[in-house]
């Protein structure tokens, strides 16, 4: 430690001198009020995540990585720089989130951030990123407060749906089909407990009865317990906003159950996945998934399916991979907007000039639909659909397709 | 004679009485107003326990193997959870490979014995090495030296799975020979628990006669009574450490083995829970006792499948499922207070503990 | 004759051992993960340090087994390294007759290409073991060198691949003055060092050894840290020179390295408090993480805008919350303590790990929901401020945690000097042998519980206002193995390992996030390594050093 110290410590010293003697060039003047990223020529961009990779959540973070990543291979190059992925793991918590965020905040060469993971991180880790002039597009926080106009951070914007309009749609959904009395489980993640409840006050306002609300821990297995406790509440409709483990199990394991026989069973977008019906077997025929609306747009998502199975050797591991693609998309076109080449060919780009121009996304046709920004960062395309399973093999997904598309879309 | 039983009675006694009898009240009380609610009927309450007693059945296979090597060398091997993991993880694999060359549809029963002996096996090789690696060369270091490594080795084993396998979670097939129900004794049971149910007690009776009826459970006794005076009557202790984990690896696989087929999903971190649930099961049992250990685990089942129901139901309380772990843990105080070493636990706190 | 044939089949073992280590590395994604992180330029690759810095070590270590025979030790480096070399080509071999991917995830071709260096798949394997040979031969030749030539040869590759490993940290310290990093960007190249960069720092440490070699020893020269060096006036000195580097630390690092040191200053602080309870008394706690969460719940509860005034009428400060959070703690330590008073070593790990499970499953509970926002956490927690000055950033919050790491190092101390602190002990060493002796065990026992409570709920206070807004998930069962472990791989019952163990596996897994993916793999690795290798810890208090090496008959749970 000692020995490095001195060796740091005269390398300092020999460059001071150097810097002395050194030529000066005449800066290139930003006039950007939150500053400049300068990249010199053939100095590759540099965009950043800030996702959950490690640890027991590392599933939702690692999917949404990879869509970033195949977003970078298919972009090639920006304005003739090649793109570089750098990152940080945000840990799914508070803590982490801002560790994080300090520490891509220090790093004055990253241009934005594609990130964060969890709702908990974007509380704690944007407002320092947005007060170092950084812009954040989240993939997968679906918290309301996040965008809420008293409580929105400048610099943050996301492609994940607000879950005020996922619940509700989910909530009008099962009432126009007939439903009135629904049950919920959330499974103590901000995200499915902040839908159950949207869900719950809707369908109560439309009329409804939620006869049930349950919680369970995402690591459970055995979800035959709180089944039973569910159905002695004789609900209609069962609605679990879940991930794909905890989802799987309760797919699975509700027909074992007496009373659950015949219950309607629906999920959102945090299971609307191959590796979801996987999981779940044969019970997830006839299950409800909420979802963007697939039917908006083309092949964009098989082609990306295949390019990630190439990529990974293996399937989409959550739900927001296709987000994450059209954050890091949105990114980039914003980036073409604004930066600036000068004579020696090095880019500059306006953080506020970035930060603006990605608030002013307009029908961008990305992977999850036609995103437009709102005010305070609500890029998600607003429509949302209800998909029905029709079919339990996960080799015949294919929500985007014209006909016989399983899941098929039955709402709106 | 009353008064010198006052004054046997000291402060502490009489706080701990005050948490019982509370903990009691809540129990009692709870069950009651569930009960008198009518929302339940007999039915709700069979399901329950058949749910508790199959989850419990995995619970003490695991347990097993966290009070076999607590026997013998008073340590507790955190990596046991990853042990349990790594089985049915390692013949997920091969059921996969059956299930695409067309195999299993043939002979699915055949199948399934190959795929649970190679979960078993794997097991094993995992609880050997951990042990020759990481715990032999600790044999006479502190306690609590052993418990760090464990500890390192779990995490160390949790990542290299998820490093060489992946994240994601994998699926068993869904075999037709599991569906269905079966009647017995008029009581109308799945398939599937029928099975795990008799399986686990199958293995933990051969365990039990092994352990009390051959030679080596003898030898394996002696070790765990007192390693020197056994190493003097020449029992090689190393080669019966190595054994004994390589037991509790076996059994840890079948419980994996039986985890997966029953829930159908495998993942690099599905050994974390149940491993802790196990540990608490066997300690409480009375950890280092075989019989404590069984008893735990079904009863650690029961409680967390209609403890929620019957305790906290009918109280009112939200989402009472949430709470199970709270109830578990509870109740494991409740009882570690009036039996401080657990249900069939030596009688005294012997230094061994 | 028969002693070489042994010796040359341990060098085939170690080169199967080695061999079996690179393919874990190669499997795991590590090599392609970092095929374009550079150490060193374009020269070096971080993926490559990986494969052939095992293969250097393994050898090196085969070569120092052979003793003083020079041949010896080259030829079993060259075997040792060759067989690794060969069980790599054997995997290559393996990829080229199955397609290992649906089992090994990163079986990729891109791995593959690179093991056979961008070559043929039977050249590679040629190749590959060829190297393997070269790399280990090198190590055994630096083996035979005279020692001094040898330490500085080790010396230079070791600092430069640090260097190059931390290069971005250092460019990211450097950064926080414009002028002064740009003068030094000719040293870096990528996320590693420049071959110039390289180049300066193997001159720079050849220079030092050099002028070590020939500087005259003082022979009455004492370690940094002894004692003796701190009394006296030279000592108060020494000491206000400490103090001030510690007081401006902040602002020659950075916030990012703030930030790192902030989250070790809280680690430090529950690792004094759990070090009272499992150091001095010999109590195994794993749920300490509670009263973490009990300390952080309860300041947001008094000081969040959404939540205080509903049952205050009014939100507090974050010093009025402070005391009574440490309050609060600090009885809920003696709660804890009163059930378990009879239970011993793993009855009491078990309760107390359930305990901590307890607090966090309520926390997240829908039934404490209205109270405590369930799963939704606490938000708007307040920043602690004097006048008008807020402790906002992770700068000055610095400060806050250095007092609060103080003030328990003092209390920590004083109390292990104090007859308290050898009442613990002596339980520690034998509870019924420490009560005939006329140790009130109920209320040691207590003490020490709440002692520790009270620490953890400061820190938990402190650590409320550095995040603002605190969720039940925050307060796992990690949190509390952490600090355990922390506190034995410092050394148990050693303050200043503590302070050292939550360096070493808070702030040094913190710096080195580039490992993200790998980096709890490394932390178990290490873990077991180290109770292997130094089980006393890294700075072991003397008492407990003289205990772990005293004779073999000792019976290994005599420490309860």
């Amino acid at each position: 430690m000692k020995r490095l110290f001195v060796v740091l410590s005269l390398l300092v010293a020999a460059s001071m001198l150097l810097a002395a003697c050194g030529p000066s060039t005449p800066p290139f003047e930003c006039k950007d009020a939150l500053g400049c990223v300068d990249i010199a020529p053939g100095a590759p961009i540099r965009v950043a995540y800030a996702m959950v990779v490690e640890g027991p959540d590392a599933s939702l973070g690692i999917d949404s990585k990879r869509g970033v990543e195949i977003a970078i291979d298919d972009k090639k190059e920006l304005l003739g720089h090649s793109i570089e992925l750098v990152g940080e793991n945000t840990g799914c918590n508070a803590e982490g989130g801002q560790a994080a965020a300090t520490k891509l905040a220090a790093d004055k060469s990253i241009v934005a951030i594609v990130g964060t993971s969890c709702s908990s991180e974007a509380r704690a880790g944007a407002p320092i990123l947005s007060d170092a002039g950084l812009t954040l597009v989240s993939a997968s926080n679906t918290a309301p407060d996040l965008t809420d106009p008293a409580k929105h951070v400048a610099g943050y914007a996301r492609t994940a749906h607000n879950d005020k309009v996922q619940g509700a749609v989910a909530a009008e959904f099962a009432y126009a089909s007939g439903v009135r009395k629904a049950a919920t489980i959330h499974d103590g993640s901000l995200y499915a407990d902040q839908l159950q409840q949207v869900f719950a006050n809707r369908f109560k306002e439309l009329g409804g009865e939620i006869v049930y609300q349950a919680a369970i821990a995402p690591t459970d297995t055995d979800m035959r317990p709180v089944l039973t406790e569910i159905a002695a509440a004789g609900p209609e409709m069962i609605y679990y906003p879940i991930f794909v483990a905890a989802g799987g199990f309760v797919t699975a394991q509700v027909r074992e159950v007496s009373g659950l026989e015949n219950v309607k069973t629906m999920g959102a977008d945090g299971i609307f996945s191959p590796d979801f019906i996987k999981a779940a077997g044969e019970n997830v025929k006839g299950m409800y998934l909420s979802s963007p609306d697939f039917s908006a747009f083309g092949a964009g998502y098989t082609d990306f399916l295949k390019k990630h199975e190439t990529k990974y050797g293996e399937k989409p591991l959550s739900a927001f991979h296709a987000h994450a693609y059209d954050a890091a998309s949105i990114i980039f076109a914003a980036i073409e907007k604004v930066a600036v080449k000068d004579a020696d060919g090095t880019l500059h780009i306006g953080r506020q000039a970035l930060r603006d121009a990605i608030f002013a996304t307009k029908e961008f046709s990305g992977l999850t639909g036609k995103l437009t920004c709102s005010a305070t960062g609500d890029c998600a395309d607003p429509k949302i659909a209800v998909y029905e399973v029709v079919n339990p093999d996960p080799a015949t997904w294919n929500p985007g397709a014209a006909a016989d598309s399983n899941p098929k879309k039955v709402y709106p | 004679m009353t008064k010198s039983w006052l004054k046997r009675v000291s402060a502490t006694d009489v706080v701990m009485w005050v948490v019982s009898l509370i903990i009691a009240g809540i129990v009692i009380y709870g069950s009651i107003s569930s009960l008198q609610s009518g929302k339940y009927d007999g039915n709700t309450w069979k399901d329950l326990i058949v749910y508790g007693l199959t989850q419990g059945s995995i619970y003490a296979l695991i347990a097993l193997g966290y009070t076999l090597v607590y026997g013998i060398l008073r340590m507790i091997n955190f990596a046991h959870s990853e042990i349990y993991m790594s089985g049915p993880f390692a013949s997920y694999f091969l059921a996969s490979a059956l299930l695409t060359s067309g195999f299993m549809d043939k002979q699915p029963w055949l199948s399934l014995i190959l795929v649970a002996l190679f979960a078993m096996f794997s097991s094993m090789v995992i609880a050997v090495s951990v042990e020759r690696i990481a715990y032999r060369p600790l044999r006479k270091a502190p306690r609590l030296a052993p418990l760090i490594t464990a500890i390192g080795a779990s995490f160390f084993i949790q990542y290299v799975f998820k490093g060489l396998f992946g994240a994601g979670v994998k699926n068993y097939p869904e075999l037709d020979v599991l569906k269905g129900q079966v009647n017995i004794f008029g009581l109308e049971m799945y398939r599937i628990h029928v099975i795990v149910l008799i399986s686990a007690v199958g293995l933990m009776a051969l365990l039990y006669t092994l352990v009390m009826k051959t030679k080596l459970g003898k030898a394996m006794r002696a070790v765990s009574e007192d390693k020197d005076s056994a190493a003097l009557m020449g029992i090689n202790v190393d080669q019966i450490i190595s054994t004994t984990f390589a037991i509790g690896g076996v059994l840890a696989g079948a419980a994996g083995f039986l985890y997966a087929i029953m829930f159908r999903q495998v993942s690099w971190y599905m050994g974390f829970i149940p491993g802790l649930k196990a540990f608490t099961a066997a300690v409480l049992g009375g950890i280092g006792n075989i019989p404590g250990a069984m008893l735990g685990g079904l009863f650690l089942g029961l409680i967390e499948s209609i403890g929620p129901t019957l305790f906290l139901a009918g109280l009112g309380i939200p989402a009472p499922n949430q709470l199970k772990d709270v109830i578990a843990f509870t109740l494991l105080v409740f009882i570690l207070i009036f039996r401080p070493t657990g249900i069939l636990g030596e009688r005294l706190a012997t230094k061994k503990a | 004759m028969q002693q070489e044939k042994s010796y040359l089949r341990q060098a085939l073992e170690q080169g199967l051992v080695g061999g079996a280590i690179i393919v874990l590395i190669a499997l795991l994604g590590i090599v392609e993960a970092f095929k374009e992180r550079s150490i060193v330029g374009t020269v070096l690759s971080m993926g490559q340090t990986f494969i052939i810095g095992t293969q250097f070590l393994i050898s090196y270590r085969t070569a120092r087994k052979a003793g003083s025979d020079q041949k010896m030790a080259i030829t079993g480096g060259a075997v040792t390294g060759a067989v690794s070399g060969l069980v790599l080509a054997f995997l290559v071999l393996l990829s080229m007759l199955f397609d290992l991917r649906p089992v090994f995830l990163n079986a990729s071709p891109a791995l593959f290409s690179i093991l056979a260096f961008g070559q043929s798949q039977i050249v590679g394997m040629v190749l590959l073991v060829v190297f393997g040979a070269g790399i280990g031969a090198l190590a055994g030749v630096i083996d035979t060198l005279a020692v001094r030539i040898r330490s500085t040869i080790l010396q230079i590759v070791a600092i430069v691949v640090l260097t190059g490993l931390l290069a971005e940290l250092i460019k990211l310290v450097l950064g926080q003055w414009p002028s002064i990093g740009r003068a030094m960007n000719w040293m870096f190249a990528g996320k590693g060092l420049s071959i110039i960069g390289a180049v300066v720092v193997a001159l720079v440490v050849l220079v030092y050894n050099v002028y070590q070699a020939y500087a005259p020893v003082d022979p009455k020269k004492k370690p940094f840290f002894d004692a003796e060096n701190w009394r006296g006036s030279k000592g108060y000195v020494r000491i206000a020179i400490s103090v001030a580097v510690l007081l401006i630390l902040p602002q020659i690092l950075g916030v990012y390295m703030s930030e790192v040191l902030d989250q070790v200053g809280l680690y430090i602080l529950m690792g004094l408090g759990l070090n009272i309870v499992v150091g001095y008394a010999g109590l195994l706690d794993l749920g300490y993480v509670a009263f973490f969460a009990i300390g952080a719940y309860v300041v947001g509860v008094m000081t969040s805008p959404e939540i205080a005034p509903k049952f205050f009428g009014m939100t507090f400060t974050w010093w009025e919350a402070v005391i009574p959070a440490v309050l609060v703690a600090t009885s809920f330590g003696v709660i804890l303590g009163i059930p378990v008073l009879r239970m011993r070593g793993d009855y009491l790990a078990i309760v107390t790990l359930g305990f901590g499970e307890i607090i966090r499953i309520v926390a997240l509970s829908d039934l404490l929901k209205p109270v405590i926002g369930g799963s939704q956490g606490i938000q708007g927690i307040a920043k602690p401020a004097i006048g008008g000055f807020v402790f906002q950033d992770q700068q000055s919050l610095y400060y806050i945690i250095l007092a609060g790491v103080f003030l328990a190092a003092f209390v920590a101390i004083r109390l292990r000097d104090s007859r308290l602190g050898r009442s613990w002990m002596a339980m520690r060493e034998d509870e019924d042998v420490a009560e005939a002796m006329g140790i009130h065990l109920v209320t040691t026992k207590l003490l020490a519980f709440a002692t520790g409570a009270a620490f953890s709920g400061l820190s938990g206070a402190i650590f409320a206002a550095k995040i603002g807004s605190i969720y039940p998930h925050s307060f796992n069962l990690m949190v509390s193995i952490n600090v355990l472990a922390l506190i034995i791989v410092g050394g148990l019952g050693s303050i200043p390992g503590v302070v050292v163990g939550s360096f070493a596996l808070v702030g040094l897994p913190e710096l080195l996030r580039e490992f993200a993916d790998y980096r709890l793999l490394v932390y178990g690795a290490l873990l077991v390594w180290m109770m292997l290798n130094r089980r006393e810890g890294l700075w072991p208090e003397e008492a407990h050093q003289r205990e772990l090496y005293i004779d073999k008959d000792t019976p290994a749970d005599a420490e309860a």
